[in-house]
């Protein structure tokens, strides 16, 4: 609405007949772009009877699906191991990749260039071609089929060390200076100085990191073989496709999968665009 | 450049050979490498070592059941002799030739009017970005769904209200691909969209104001003005979406749960390959070797792109 308040009528009036055909032609083509969500959910609002009803607003809406699949116990297991799995590896980004961004960027040392070409130069390696040896490696530590196994690929990356190599580079000297004449050793001075000085570059990260191993499929579809700890995009896929698929079902599960991101979305959505420019720009 | 002398280890030997008294150059050397030390052994670990053990594998006949034994090119023998690694081949050419250009003009097109608009404007920004926020497992079930033959699915109901004949997509072998490649340029649109206005909105608005002043067209400013600024933005898109074109396997795998890569393996990209000799037939040694060969693929696109954005 500010927006509208913002625009002087006077040229609004003037471009008008332009304006409002682009406007109306971006806003079906938006509508396009989330009517299979649309679906999604109203579907997860339908009974099993009216699933074929192809309205998109349900006649009887009914919470039955949700509350059908949430107390099955492997979605909720599936729920749990993807909140915890993700939540685990965005802390050990947000903390490594910060730290080792923060170490190349302020310190001069013998080896800085060489440490931090190496660490660039992971970006090169497709995850496709790591996964063999990981998966060799996790079968002769025991880490096949357990929490480790699907988390330590991802602890570190070199996206997440570039991005915040990036922004503190642009923290002043003098502020890390002063803190050093403070008397803080420089663990402390970069966590209790530096990194309060890049928070939104520490929160775009943290997003992205969260939202990429929330939707990882790849390396948990090989790590896992027991339902018990399968992630929640592994879980969906498992669902069958037989001539009885109850798509009611399928798409509350579906649904429940979307809803945590969109809500995180909704709730911070300038920052989460800006965090992406960002990124797009920087990385 | 910076207030910061340029040390190393030495600063640490001044002093220390006498009385362990580090300079203060020395301590952040120390400093330094202590902060450093867990993320080397990690990125040795769990990046190198994988990365030279995927070479050495490839040079192997390792099956998981004996010991590896080395063969030479012989799985790169067999992979330029193996008619399913061309078909993978093309599909994924197909992905990337198809997709990529439809995915890039598309979000340009959008992102180019997207930016004008005021009113609303973050309103149907978020309509255009919030499926990159989905997660492709689930998101593939609403495609399927959609994909249906009469009464379940969406777009023949659609059709067939418009009196037209139903279309089999995913069943068959024709139309799965071009299927999946809608769900796929769908799910990264909002992504490229973002970036593109990120990209306009960082051409300095007096280039535009001169070119009024000159009477340019919209249609010569864009072409004059627009495009040749917005060149390493777009160089950076169509690496970023060749690159996952060329990886494509979310979407595949999770529409063709029943058979993957299927019907008659039409769909099936090279990761989905690698996946299943890797991981169904446990040919650990021939997967490996795909794996270089997708390695190689990617590592000329990303060069390419260095070297376009370099002769700027």
């Amino acid at each position: 609405m500010s927006d509208l308040t913002t625009t002087p009528p006077l040229k609004f009036a003037k471009l008008r007949p332009r304006v409002v055909i682009t406007w109306t032609v971006l806003l079906i083509g938006g509508l396009i772009m989330v009517t299979p969500l649309l679906y999604m959910f109203s579907t997860s609002l339908k009974s099993a009877g009216q699933v074929f009803d192809l309205r998109l607003i349900p006649v009887a809406p009914t919470f039955d699906n949700y509350v059908k699949v949430l107390a099955n116990g492997d979605f909720m297991r599936w729920f749990v191991n993807s909140t915890v799995i993700a939540s685990i590896v965005t802390l050990s980004n947000c903390f490594f990749d910060s730290l080792v961004g923060y170490t190349l960027a302020k310190f001069r040392f013998r080896g800085r260039q060489l440490v931090f070409i190496a660490i660039l130069s992971t970006l090169m390696i497709p995850t496709e071609m790591l996964v063999i040896p990981w998966y060799l490696m996790s079968s002769q530590l025991g880490w096949l089929d357990s929490y480790w196994g699907i988390m330590f690929p991802g602890l570190m990356t070199a996206f997440g060390t570039f991005l915040m190599r990036q922004f503190f580079a642009g923290v002043p000297d003098d502020f890390l200076e002063a803190a050093r004449i403070d008397g803080l050793n420089e663990f402390e001075i970069w966590w209790k100085v530096a990194m309060p000085l890049v928070t939104p570059a520490v929160a775009a990260l943290a997003i992205f990191t969260f939202l990429g191993n929330w939707t990882a499929f790849f390396w948990p579809l090989i790590v896992t073989t027991s339902r018990e700890l399968y992630t929640l995009p592994i879980g969906i896929s498992s669902f069958s496709d037989a001539q009885d698929t109850k798509w009611e079902m399928i798409m509350t599960g579906a649904a429940l999968a979307t809803i945590p991101t969109l809500l995180v979305f909704l709730l911070l959505q300038r920052f989460i665009v800006r965090g992406v420019m960002l990124a797009g720009l920087k990385g | 450049m910076t207030s910061v002398p340029d040390n190393d280890a030495a600063g640490a030997t001044r002093k220390g050979r006498t009385g362990f008294v580090l300079t203060q150059g020395g301590r952040k050397v120390l400093w330094a490498w202590s902060f450093l030390a867990l993320p080397i052994v990690f990125y040795c670990w769990i990046r190198f070592y994988p990365t030279f053990s995927a070479f050495w594998l490839s040079f192997t006949d390792w099956d998981l059941l004996r010991p590896a034994n080395f063969v030479g090119l012989e799985n790169y023998q067999r992979l330029f002799a193996d008619p399913v690694f061309w078909k993978t081949f093309n599909n994924t050419f197909a992905y990337l030739i198809i997709g990529m250009p439809i995915s890039l003009v598309l979000s340009f097109v959008i992102a180019y009017f997207l930016d004008r608009v005021r009113f609303g404007h973050s309103f149907l920004r978020a309509l255009y970005f919030i499926p990159f926020l989905t997660t492709a497992a689930a998101l593939a079930w609403v495609w399927r769904w959609f994909y249906q033959p009469i009464p379940i699915g969406v777009i023949n109901g659609i059709l067939s209200g418009l009196h037209l004949p139903a279309q089999p997509f995913l069943r068959s072998p024709a139309q799965a691909l071009p299927s999946i490649m809608v769900t796929a340029i769908w799910a990264g649109l909002g992504f490229q969209i973002i970036i593109f206005i990120a990209g306009l909105r960082a051409i300095p608005q007096t280039y535009y104001e001169a070119a009024r002043i000159d009477g340019l067209s919209e249609w010569a400013i864009l072409r004059k003005i627009t495009l040749p600024l917005l060149k390493p933005t777009t160089i950076f898109l169509t690496v970023f979406s060749s690159i996952g074109f060329l990886r494509i396997f979310d979407q595949v795998y999770n529409m063709t749960t029943n058979d993957p890569g299927g019907p008659l393996g039409s769909t099936k990209p090279l990761v989905l390959m690698i996946y299943q000799t890797a991981f169904s037939s446990f040919d650990m040694g021939y997967a490996a070797a795909q794996t270089v060969v997708l390695f190689i693929i990617l590592l000329a696109i990303s060069l390419l792109q260095l070297y376009l954005l370099r002769s700027r």
